[in-house]
């Protein structure tokens, strides 16, 4: 009886020039939405600045890592956690937005029906990039420096934003999935604390029990870590474990990455062309 | 164009869940002429807000068709989208931009243009009383104020058809009674408007003609005079000094009415159909007299939408309680035999 539209399907009339429009003005009404909404720009500054603090200052003295100054090693893991947590802001958004009931205004526009997400986690990266800088100030005060070049220490903060990127839209599908803003957050809470505590974000798999130490060493955020890390040049003649995320934590963050975008961004776009707030 | 601008055939929508399954539409037919007003009518439920989602490429129906001017909105629905503009029952604004901003947004994605969407943005906020408000977030808005700026924005293209989705559900009898006025001076512009209302009084005031939905299908339709001569005749209304009489007030009515007497919440009025009204009126009257029941009021009227739906589908059309003093009275029923629900 009824033909289904294919999702994503472009419509017709949609160009690539209005869909880029489109893109930038959901970008910008969310941007407009984070600047007033002070909780979220505490959470993007206040958050990375007192981890900075509390970790390099409080557990500095007592964590020992092999190879390294505790805060050297100490910067891409907070680096990492913090754009990761940044990254379900996008699931808690697209929940917002569906049961504020903008998501039906939008749906009804003839705009392109990608724009919505890509606004989403556009401004998603833009926060992240903030709270980026941000963290690299701080770390700055505490006496953190990059080793490696100047090109290959902006390679490691692109890869944390293209990670963080592509983690966004894995987001944005659990928001629409669970449609409320509360249990995006309580959810992504329950799952990211544990991954990046058993990982090498804050210490040295090594010293981790048994099997913890094996998650940690093909825990993705640990690769995640490893790989801002060597470009930061902050591994000293630290040991790396023998798993092969951990041998070669560039390319694994690159091809997850891209795995992610390749899964999630034809799964989003299915899942917003037939949901409806109410 | 000849024939209806919006033609919808057949449209069923069932959804699923574990516990239960709703039909939401079950082979609803609809047909609105370009330039009217048309009221869809029905309780909580009844399907209407899905009628509205599908015409509006919100939903896929399950089966059946649905054209607006001869576009499928099923297979396009991206052309649907160019000349539609909907404005639901809770106003979908952008609580954290303002006024303006909301409206600006909506008008640059509907590629009017930087310059152009201004413009409009600016008209609109003139046009809906909301200039002063137009720079600050919405978040401070009155409801009343939300659903105009939700009707803005369902207007910035002057769209062939506008959508209203219960808009006026929710809010205080003033607020209404305003946007009604909103509205009347749009459909005088000649845009065609499907309305879904809960409200036979919003129905009866706006629309050209009605189609009555209960459980996913059209149950009647006409003009709202149309409606109301089905049923024919009068009703007698009476009040009674003392609640205590309604029984014995009842036998009477119901000895010389066309129907089972109803009786109002608060006990003391009683309405039965009649045909010949001044003489069933007489005859009543002689009757309460010689039954010693003592009357506080005592008329015939005309039928309203209220009676049109009650003898339609056995119940009221229910609104939620409490929210609204010029809802239709509820026509409970200890008397009448089972009709309240």
């Amino acid at each position: 009886m009824s033909t289904r539209t294919l999702p994503g399907a472009t419509s017709p009339g949609v160009t690539v020039g209005s869909w880029a429009a489109d893109g930038w003005t959901i970008t910008q009404r969310n941007l407009i939405k984070l600047r007033r909404s002070p909780d979220m720009l505490v959470f993007a500054v206040l958050q990375p600045v007192m981890f900075v603090l509390l970790f390099s200052q409080v557990y500095a003295g007592s964590i020992r890592v092999e190879g390294t100054d505790y805060t050297q090693y100490l910067m891409a893991g907070i680096f990492g956690q913090t754009v990761l947590f940044g990254s379900t802001f996008s699931g808690a958004g697209m929940a917002q937005d569906l049961k504020e009931g903008i998501v039906d205004r939008f749906r009804t526009l003839p705009m392109s029906p990608s724009a919505v997400l890509i606004g989403r986690t556009n401004s998603d990266l833009v926060l992240n990039a903030v709270s980026m800088v941000i963290m690299i100030g701080t770390g700055f005060v505490v006496g953190w420096r990059f080793t490696a070049s100047f090109g290959s220490f902006l390679a490691g903060i692109a890869l944390l934003l293209l990670f963080s990127y592509a983690f966004s839209w894995v987001m944005a599908l659990v928001g629409m999935s669970v449609r409320s803003p509360e249990t995006v957050n309580n959810a992504s809470f329950v799952i990211l604390f544990p991954l990046t505590f058993i990982s090498n974000a804050f210490v040295q798999s090594q010293n981790l029990p048994g099997p913890l130490e094996t998650f940690a060493d093909w825990n993705p955020v640990s690769a995640l870590v490893q790989g801002a890390r060597q470009l930061f040049g902050n591994t000293g003649s630290a040991p790396v474990p023998d798993a092969w995320p951990m041998q070669h934590p560039v390319l694994t963050v690159l091809a997850g990455s891209l795995v992610l975008l390749v899964v999630f961004v034809p799964l989003c776009l299915r899942k917003f062309a037939t949901v409806s707030s109410r | 164009m000849t024939g209806p601008l919006i033609e919808v055939d057949g449209l069923t929508k069932t959804y699923r869940s574990r516990s239960r399954t709703v039909h939401a539409l079950a082979g609803l037919d609809l047909s609105v002429p370009e330039g009217i007003v048309k009221g869809l009518l029905g309780p909580n439920g009844a399907g209407k807000t899905t009628v509205v989602k599908v015409l509006t490429t919100l939903i896929t129906p399950d089966a059946g068709t649905a054209r607006i001017g001869g576009v499928d909105v099923v297979a396009e629905p991206a052309r649907i989208r160019r000349m539609i503009g909907a404005s639901g029952q809770y106003a979908a604004v952008d609580e954290n931009l303002t006024g303006t901003e909301n409206l600006r947004m909506v008008g640059r994605l509907y590629h009017l243009g930087g310059a152009a969407a201004r413009r409009r943005a600016a008209e609109l906020l003139e046009l809906f009383d909301l200039e002063e408000a137009g720079d600050r977030p919405v978040k401070g808005y009155s409801g009343g104020m939300r659903r105009r700026l939700d009707l803005a924005g369902a207007l910035v293209i002057r769209p062939r058809v506008l959508f209203l989705d219960e808009p006026t559900t929710g809010l205080d009898p003033r607020s209404r009674i305003g946007l009604w006025d909103v509205i009347r001076s749009l459909v005088q512009d000649g845009t065609t408007v499907l309305l879904t209302t809960q409200y036979l009084e919003e129905a009866d005031q706006l629309a050209d003609e009605i189609s009555v939905i209960d459980d996913g299908s059209v149950i009647a339709a006409g003009t709202p005079d149309e409606l109301k001569a089905q049923l024919g005749g009068h009703r007698v209304v009476v009040v009674l000094q003392d609640g205590a009489d309604a029984a014995r007030a009842a036998e009477v009515l119901a000895r010389h009415g066309e129907s089972a007497p109803t009786l109002d919440e608060q006990g003391r009025e009683l309405q039965v159909a009649v045909q010949q009204g001044p003489s069933a009126l007489q005859r009543i009257l002689a009757g309460l007299d010689a039954r010693g029941v003592a009357l506080h009021d005592a008329g015939m009227r005309r039928p309203t939408l209220d009676d049109v739906f009650l003898s339609l589908t056995g119940h009221t059309t229910a609104p939620a309680a409490g929210t609204d003093d010029r809802a239709p009275h509820g026509a409970a029923t200890p008397t009448g035999g089972g009709r309240h629900r």
